[in-house]
């Protein structure tokens, strides 16, 4: 699951009255100014085509940020914005072209002159990099460099520790397990082959119809051994994208400049406007949402969205409203419900659960329609493919009492049962959504004990530790989660398939292993057809709702603020909503 | 005076020192007596997923294996000798003076610390003359006049200045004069050698935000200071004896309220010198209390020892330093 920043929108939940009136859509396309092409404005604009669409380059394109990232560096970071973030320096085998809501789904080539090319046994995917490519200090890109970087980002978890591995588990290892770039002497992983300076092959354990996603990931931006100083590889990045630093302090900041070896003719996706890109790390979130209104800076590098005081000024005053955008994150607020602790161990018990649930109460602790709207599939509306259904109606989504009456009934509680549902402490609306589903399951006999924990070690220790959940009468979780990259595959796989239960870390918090389900997942995985892949998506969606292993709560969205001084604007579904990053320039 | 010198010199070195073995006993003894495993504890020294390759070469390199008095010795030899770390291809130094090395974002301390020295001094030197003046000179008019109107006045803004949380006072300012009315737009700090207009320009708005706190207090301690020395039997001798209003004012009534006053000042300019945490927060100046806030909220240990030993170096100094001045100010405490 990419991360996203979440807490900066912890008290959201204060502006109820305010966001419940939501934001209409009322785009209309104006002339271009520069680009050619139409430019987009009003409410939800950039959601919907580019906003302040230009060609105009030149000026200080600045970004701020509350808090600071995990790492500025491509191979050490989870982060959706910094993956977003990341390609204005690095470029990666397979990159998302940028584009407005769903249409900025859509994955292209970038290093890669080519999507991979997959054997017909579907266990070796080869990419040919693009002629030409270079350094920033002039030195050519090679396969070897994008070998590299895929080990030192996977295989290296004691240096580079903040990424995902997906490549470790997929990839086939050594005849002697593979002990990265760091300590290995033996000449890397085998089952990454690079024949020639221009091609690369990756070897899979078992058929991934995924890969070309996977492959998307900054983890495939190419980094040149020689200049890889493992932990403090961050102070310099070596660029291959159209900006390189010129600048960087951990916490404080950076500045980006154009890079001299960038050819716009390799790379048909960016356009290098800016004559300098300015990074502000911790500042202030009120700072941010006032210096994006009065144009001293461009863009939220954190992508979140403004803070409570912002949002309800921005709601308040038409003009302000009509440069804000309110998108799908990619995400899903939702409960999970311990299939493997009784009396939940029932579906007939984890049905009732699924009626009892008032999600509107719900919304609005989680802050109103602006911050989500009402889920009832596990899939989110972002994800392409995901079909709308509902398999527990009940009158405007209020929960229906009656009807968790009567499953509780058929699972032998007809007087309720006692339980306990965990929240991470740190989260003032998960919490706060924790209580309503408390005051809720009430009404049907079904009393909630809330404990919270703190998030830092909320899966290590305690959410969807078997061990810890079953023994301790832990029923329900709470949870937020998003896609690693914007397929049904990408999304649920983690949280349905029982063979990814573990000890700890688990992300299957449910506890669910539904044979059905996992041979959908198998099926999904290796099949070539993206339409059949799809509706085995679907297929898997229904079955875990008609497992009552969770209740989608809520898919959540982001409230951004436009800057006037930004140009390019494109809220993409890929980047959680967040604005694409890699042609924003400024007209300032 | 030499002897007074040399022996609160000595007794800030002591104090540096206790200083130094209380941190340390918070951050390595407290855990592993709450329980915590030497594993755990290595654990939070490293960023997310701490494996157990990067625990075990935690453990080695902060040799949390080893009897407390050997750790705490070693603490404070890489102090003062450095210390180097095996990460990746190279190892990495710590050099001197190395107040730790954080194995979270892989960077020495003290550099960090250093480079957000130049903030929190400008920031609090340049609001502590501010409120010294102010404070100092509002105080003694006031003093001068009681129940007058100016007195009257002042004592009810110091009264306000002191009521008023910096986070209210700074974000007040700041959307006043930097959104509401641009006059100071785009406050960020800059370096003082690169352009000492803008760093003054700059810094306008958080001077005033600090001075406002600081010097309303200063006035109501000047004040009373003041009134007190002002009916003492010496100024009336003082008068007697045909001297200016002036000359009774500055050299005889407000040297003696002084003293005091300088005491306050230096714990004062030493806890803002350690970080003014609320100020640097609300204008987002990446200072010393910006960073220590930062280490806590990632729970960056090194960091957070780091940066209390500096604050703590800070304060020390700072007193040191109002001991000297005391001593100039007022012949008695030397004999003490």
């Amino acid at each position: 699951m990419r991360r996203s920043r979440t807490l900066a929108l912890a008290a959201v939940a204060a502006t109820t009255v305010l966001v419940v009136s939501g934001c209409n859509s009322s785009t209309k396309s104006a002339g271009g100014n520069g680009s050619g092409g139409s430019s987009a404005s009003g409410v939800d604009a950039a959601t919907k085509g580019i906003v302040n669409a230009s060609d105009k380059k030149g000026g200080t394109v600045t970004y701020e940020m509350k808090g600071t990232p995990d790492s500025f560096d491509p191979g050490n970071t989870y982060y959706v914005y910094m993956y977003n973030f990341s390609r204005l320096y690095g470029r990666p085998l397979m990159t998302f072209a940028p584009g407005s809501g769903q249409a900025g789904n859509k994955l292209v080539p970038d290093l890669a002159s080519a999507p991979g090319q997959v054997s017909a046994d579907g266990l070796t995917w080869t990419y040919h990099l693009r002629a030409g490519l270079k350094y920033e200090d002039g030195t050519p890109v090679t396969s070897k460099d994008v070998k590299y970087a895929v080990e030192r980002s996977n295989f290296a978890p004691d240096v580079n520790s903040n990424g995902p591995t997906y490549f470790n588990e997929l990839l086939v290892d050594n005849a002697t397990p593979y002990q990265g770039p760091y300590k290995d002497k033996t000449g890397g992983l085998d089952s990454i082959q690079t024949p020639d300076d221009l091609t690369v092959s990756f070897h899979l354990k078992h058929p991934f119809a995924d890969f070309d996603y996977m492959v998307s990931s900054p983890q495939t931006v190419p980094v040149p051994q020689a200049k890889d100083t493992g932990a403090t590889y961050v102070n310099h990045v070596m660029s291959t994208g159209s900006y390189m630093f010129q600048s960087y302090q951990d916490g404080k900041g950076a500045t980006l400049v154009p890079n001299p070896n960038w050819d716009p003719s390799t790379d048909p996706i960016r356009k290098q406007l800016a004559d300098k890109i300015v990074v502000k790390l911790n500042i202030d979130q009120a700072t941010v949402d006032n210096d994006l209104l009065a144009g001293n800076a461009q863009v939220d590098l954190g992508g979140g969205g403004v803070d409570p005081q912002t949002q309800a000024k921005l709601l308040l005053d038409p003009k302000l409203k009509a440069q804000t955008d309110n998108q799908y994150g990619g995400r899903l607020v939702y409960l999970a419900l311990n299939t493997k602790v009784a009396p939940l161990d029932n579906v007939d018990c984890r049905k009732a659960v699924e009626y009892a649930v008032d999600k509107v109460s719900v919304q609005t602790a989680e802050g109103g329609p602006i911050r989500g709207e009402i889920a009832n599939t596990v899939l989110p509306p972002d994800i392409p493919g995901q079909q709308a259904f509902n398999l527990y109606p009940s009158t405007n989504n209020g929960g229906d009492v009656a009807q968790a009456k009567a499953e509780l009934a058929k699972c032998n509680q007809p007087n309720g049962f006692k339980t306990t549902i965990l929240a991470r402490s740190e989260r003032d609306t998960e919490v706060a959504a924790a209580t309503s589903i408390q005051a809720a399951l009430k009404k049907v006999g079904i009393e909630l004990d809330i404990q919270q924990y703190p998030q830092g070690k909320y899966f290590s220790d305690y959410a969807g530790v078997p061990k810890f959940d079953n023994s301790n009468n832990v029923g329900l979780i709470m949870m937020q989660w998003g896609a690693d990259w914007p397929t049904g595959y990408g999304f649920l796989q983690q949280i349905v398939d029982g063979r990814a239960i573990k000890d700890s870390g688990n992300s299957n918090l449910a506890q669910l292993n539904d044979p059905a389900i996992n041979s959908l997942i198998d099926d999904a995985a290796t099949n070539t057809d993206p339409a059949a892949r799809e509706k085995d998506y679907q297929q898997i969606d229904k079955q875990t709702m008609a497992d009552a292993a969770y209740v989608p709560l809520t898919d959540y969205k982001v409230f951004l603020y436009r800057s006037s001084s930004a140009t390019n604007l494109q809220s993409s579904a890929a980047w959680s909503g967040e604005y694409d990053y890699l042609n924003i320039g400024t007209n300032k | 005076m030499l002897a007074y010198i040399i022996r609160r010199t000595l007794a800030a070195l002591v104090l540096l020192l206790v200083v130094s073995a209380v941190t340390f006993g918070i951050f390595f003894l407290l855990p592993r007596l709450a329980g915590e495993t030497t594993d755990q504890l290595a654990a939070q020294y490293i960023g997310k997923n701490p494996t157990p390759d990067a625990i075990i070469a935690v453990k080695r390199n902060l040799g949390f294996d080893q009897p407390l008095y050997i750790q705490y010795g070693r603490f404070l030899k890489t102090l003062v000798a450095g210390a180097n770390y095996k990460f990746g291809p190279d190892p990495v130094t710590c050099h001197v003076p190395c107040f730790g090395y954080s194995f979270k974002n892989h960077l020495e301390v003290w550099p960090e610390i250093r480079s957000r020295i130049p903030v929190t001094f400008s920031l609090a030197i340049g609001a502590a003359v501010l409120w010294l003046l102010s404070g100092v000179a509002t105080g003694v008019i006031s003093a001068l006049r009681p129940k007058s109107f100016f007195d009257r006045g002042a004592m009810g803004v110091a009264l306000a200045g002191v009521s008023l949380p910096i986070f209210f006072t700074g974000a007040l300012l700041l959307e006043l004069f930097s959104y509401q009315w641009p006059i100071l737009n785009n406050v960020q700090y800059v370096n003082f050698t690169d352009d000492p207009l803008m760093w003054a320009r700059n810094l306008i708005l958080p001077w005033i935000s600090l001075a406002f706190l600081y010097s309303a207090l200063y006035a109501r301690l000047t004040r009373a200071g003041m009134m007190e020395t002002m009916s003492e039997d010496y100024i009336r001798t003082a008068r007697a004896k045909g001297m200016t209003e002036r000359a009774v004012v500055v050299k005889h009534g407000l040297r003696s309220a002084l003293t005091p006053i300088l005491t306050i000042f230096g714990m004062d300019l030493g806890l803002l010198l350690g970080g003014a945490v609320i100020t640097e927060q609300v204008f987002s100046f990446q200072g010393i209390g910006f960073f220590a806030v930062s280490a806590i909220s990632d729970n960056d240990l090194p960091k957070i020892l780091g940066v209390t030993l500096v604050a703590a170096f800070f304060i020390v100094i700072c007193n040191l330093l109002v001991d000297l001045l005391y001593a100039a100010v007022d012949p008695r405490v030397r004999l003490s």
